[in-house]
């Protein structure tokens, strides 16, 4: 598909360009139709998989899939288990399973050859399409500030809010008036720094990867029969590699969503 | 690179999905497992018993079955004791009776001997008085001579 295209800056602009939807007159109210579509769609599929299969499950003799599912299962709860000292199965857990298989399958997205699905998307006059909805910035940003919100939610729930207000002015540096203001303001940086590492890190991570791809990709389209046979060698090598970032990542995110609550709820 | 929209709706979905979670895939899991857990425990518990109560079964079985071969053998040696001493008394009978029977035939025959003896005796005497008749005839008196004539018949 890259012969279409004039240059490579054009190749890599046009593979980079999010299907945009204006619902308002503001830069604000954009929405990045190909992320919202594209997470939403996955969202059901896997927890739809997986809640299939929860609803049937039983204790007797497992099928293959059953077992598959509490594999999974069992995965999740015993990291989450490690971290979180707690009635975890409430809400940690099961929060701790919905991130990481939706950022496990939202990251797998990567491996879709990109220029088939630009190719079959272009038939049904689709021109603008990315599918991996966690190299969009906004996606990975929702997902760290929701768990943000959940790490307030639950300091607050469990100090209450006394004890969390306490604790932004007394912690870590002691309960001394002469440290607030040094403890408020390490307590504000770290609850910056959260979502943005927290966010930051995947994103990084998978714009990367695809940005690798397309230049990858970009090889074969612009550099002949040597070009090409180059091309197909890295892909599939940056493929392989890129099967341990995807599943790195998705773990990563998922173990520090579990850390960042377990530190909500236990004091200092 | 643009922060809009996108997030505040990736955020609902976000929202939405741990919420479905929570409520409708985590439970039956963890229920199915839980309860998978009791019933493997249960099943070991079970099986442990039964390995138990097994292996007490085997020993009051050799200990009937050590009484039982104990108790046989006490009867059979009972029994061979029985039997001889049946033996010893039948042959004690048997002697009994044999003398018994022996003596009895014995006195039997001496009674019969000594009534032979008598009548030959009273034979030989008759005989020796009709003899001595015969010899001497008119001579002999068998009244006046029958004191001799007893003696006579009882030295033979």
């Amino acid at each position: 598909m890259a012969d279409s295209y004039s240059s490579p800056n054009e190749y890599i602009g046009h593979h980079l360009a999010f299907n945009e939807l204006q619902i308002g007159d503001s830069p604000f109210w954009t929405l990045n139709l190909d992320s919202v579509v594209v997470s939403i769609i996955l969202g059901i599929l896997t927890m739809g998989f997986i809640w299939w299969f929860a609803r049937k499950a039983t204790s007797d003799v497992p099928t293959k899939t059953q077992a598959f599912v509490e594999l999974i299962f069992t995965f999740i709860d015993n990291q989450v288990k490690a971290t979180f000292h707690g009635d975890r199965h409430s809400f940690v857990a099961p929060a701790a399973m919905t991130v990481f298989l939706w950022v496990f399958m939202m990251n797998a997205m990567d491996f879709l050859p990109i220029d088939i699905m630009a190719t079959i998307l272009g038939w049904f006059g689709i021109h603008e399409w990315r599918n991996v909805p966690t190299a969009d910035v906004n996606t990975t940003f929702a997902l760290a500030l929701g768990v943000w919100f959940l790490m307030i939610f639950f300091g607050i729930k469990v100090k209450g809010l006394g004890g969390w207000v306490h604790e932004l002015f007394c912690a870590p540096f002691g309960s001394s008036p002469f440290v607030w203001p040094a403890n408020f303001i390490f307590n504000l940086i770290e609850y910056v720094s959260k979502p943005l590492s927290h966010s930051l890190r995947l994103f990084g991570n998978m714009y990367a990867g695809e940005v690798i791809f397309l230049l990858i990709a970009m090889l074969a389209g612009f550099s002949g029969v040597a070009g090409t046979a180059g091309s197909v060698l890295l892909g599939a090598g940056w493929a392989i590699f890129h099967i341990l970032i995807v599943t790195l990542q998705a773990y990563v995110f998922m173990m520090l969503t579990v850390v960042y609550l377990s530190m909500a709820h236990e004091g200092h | 690179m643009n922060i809009h929209f996108t997030l505040i709706a990736q955020a609902l979905t976000f929202a939405i999905l741990i919420w479905f979670t929570v409520k409708f895939v985590w439970p039956p899991l963890l229920n199915a497992i839980e309860n998978r857990q009791k019933e493997i425990a249960d099943g070991l518990a079970a099986a442990r018993e039964g390995k138990a109560s097994l292996e007490m079964a085997e020993k009051k079985t050799t200990e009937v079955l050590d009484g039982a071969k104990e108790k046989s053998s006490e009867i059979v040696s009972q029994a061979e004791k029985r039997a001889s001493e049946i033996i010893e008394e039948a042959k004690q009978n048997a002697k009994t009776d044999a003398d018994r029977i022996i003596a009895n035939a014995k006195s039997e025959i001496d009674q019969e001997v000594n009534k032979a003896k008598e009548e030959l005796r009273a034979q030989v005497a008759s005989l020796a008085i009709e003899g001595a008749q015969k010899i001497l005839e008119k001579e002999i008196d068998a009244k006046a001579h029958s004191a001799m004539l007893t003696k006579l018949s009882k030295e033979l």
